[in-house]
C-alpha cells in the first residue's frame, strides 16, 4: 500500500488579511480557483452603530462575503486560503478563522499604511506567524523594505516583501515566504 | 431578479429557523463524505452529489452558495441521519516535512 495514500488528510488554512481594497481578492485569485464564501452572522455590538437600521429593527444577521480559495499540493494535502473581511466590525469572525491558521499574509499599500496596522497588531496578539507583502500597484516600489518596516515597527524576524499581487509568480513568492517562515517559528516555539 | 434586495427566502428557513448545529461544531476544514442515498430535500441532495468524493465543508457552502452557518446546520442533521461521514482535518501542527512538501508544491506550481 503507498504509505502517502494511507496518511489521513492534510488541510493547511493561510489567510489574507489587510485593509479594503488592498488586492486580498487579487492575491487568492491569481494563486487558486477563488470562490465567494458567504457567511450569516449576528451583528456585533460595534455594527449596530455603525449600520443604519433605522425601520429594519427585526435584522439581527448580515450576510458576509469572504474570498476562499484551495490550492492542492496533492492529494490529500490541500492549503485554504481565506480572504479575511476588510471591516473591522467583522473581526469577530476572525477568531474562528485563523484557529489552527499556519499563517497569514498581511497586504499592505504604502499609499494608505494605517490600514493594515489592526490586522499586524491581531496577528502580532495571537502569536500567528505573518509575513507583510506590500503590494506595489504600479509595479514600481515606491517605498523600500526598511522603509515599510520601520513604519509598520515591526519584530526583525517577520519578512517584508514586494509584490504584485496581480502576478501569479508574486503571489508564488508571498505564498512561499510565509510558509518558509511558518517552518522557521515551528522549529524555533517551545 | 434584483441581487442588490437579497434573497427571497431568508437564509436560516432551510434550517427551520436554527442557527446552531445538533452535536459538536463542524469546522471549515472538516471533509464531508456521503454515506447515504435518501436524501430528503434538494438541499441535502445537493450535498450528497457534492459529497461523493470527500469535499471540505467550506467547499460544500461555497459551491451550493448558501451562508455557512446555514450548511452546518444542514451537514449536521445529515450527519445525525447517517447521510454523511465528517472527518476532522483540524489536527496537531504540521510537520516540518509536510510544509517542506507544501514550499515545493508551491514553487512547481
Amino acid at each position: 500500500m503507498d504509505s502517502a495514500l494511507s496518511e489521513d488528510p492534510v488541510a493547511l488554512k493561510i489567510l489574507i488579511a489587510g485593509g479594503f481594497g488592498v488586492g486580498k481578492t487579487t492575491l487568492v485569485g491569481s494563486i487558486s480557483e477563488i470562490k465567494p464564501l458567504k457567511t450569516e452572522e449576528i451583528l456585533s455590538d460595534r455594527g449596530i452603530g455603525v449600520d443604519d437600521l433605522d425601520g429594519v429593527e427585526g435584522k439581527t444577521t448580515t450576510t458576509v462575503a469572504m474570498d476562499f480559495g484551495r490550492i492542492t499540493i496533492r492529494e490529500g494535502l490541500v492549503v485554504y486560503l481565506f480572504g479575511t473581511p476588510g471591516q473591522e466590525r467583522f473581526w469577530f469572525m476572525w477568531d474562528e478563522l485563523s484557529y489552527g491558521a499556519l499563517g497569514a499574509v498581511v497586504i499592505a499599500d504604502t499609499r494608505r499604511l494605517t490600514d493594515c496596522f489592526p490586522s499586524i497588531d491581531y496577528f502580532e496578539q495571537r502569536g500567528t506567524p505573518f509575513v507583510v507583502a506590500v503590494n506595489c500597484f504600479d509595479g514600481e516600489a515606491s517605498h523600500s523594505v526598511e522603509d515599510v518596516k520601520i513604519a509598520l515597527d515591526l519584530e526583525d524576524h517577520v519578512p517584508v516583501l514586494l509584490c504584485d499581487v496581480r502576478k501569479r509568480s508574486s503571489a508564488k513568492e508571498v505564498m512561499i515566504a510565509l510558509v518558509e517562515h511558518s517552518l522557521r517559528t515551528l522549529a524555533t516555539a517551545p | 431578479m434584483d441581487d442588490e434586495a437579497g434573497p427571497i427566502v431568508r437564509p436560516y428557513a432551510l434550517t427551520k429557523g436554527r442557527t446552531r448545529p445538533s452535536g459538536a461544531m463542524l469546522d471549515l476544514l472538516a471533509l464531508v463524505t456521503a454515506t447515504g442515498e435518501a436524501a430528503g430535500s434538494p438541499e441535502q441532495e445537493a450535498i450528497l452529489r457534492l459529497a461523493r468524493s470527500p469535499i471540505s465543508v467550506a467547499d460544500v457552502a461555497a459551491d451550493l452558495d448558501l451562508p455557512v452557518g446555514v450548511v452546518r446546520v444542514l451537514l449536521a442533521d445529515m450527519r445525525d441521519q447517517g447521510l454523511i461521514s465528517v472527518t476532522s482535518q483540524a489536527g496537531p501542527r504540521p510537520s516540518e516535512r509536510v510544509l517542506k512538501e507544501v514550499i515545493n508544491g508551491l514553487r512547481a506550481l
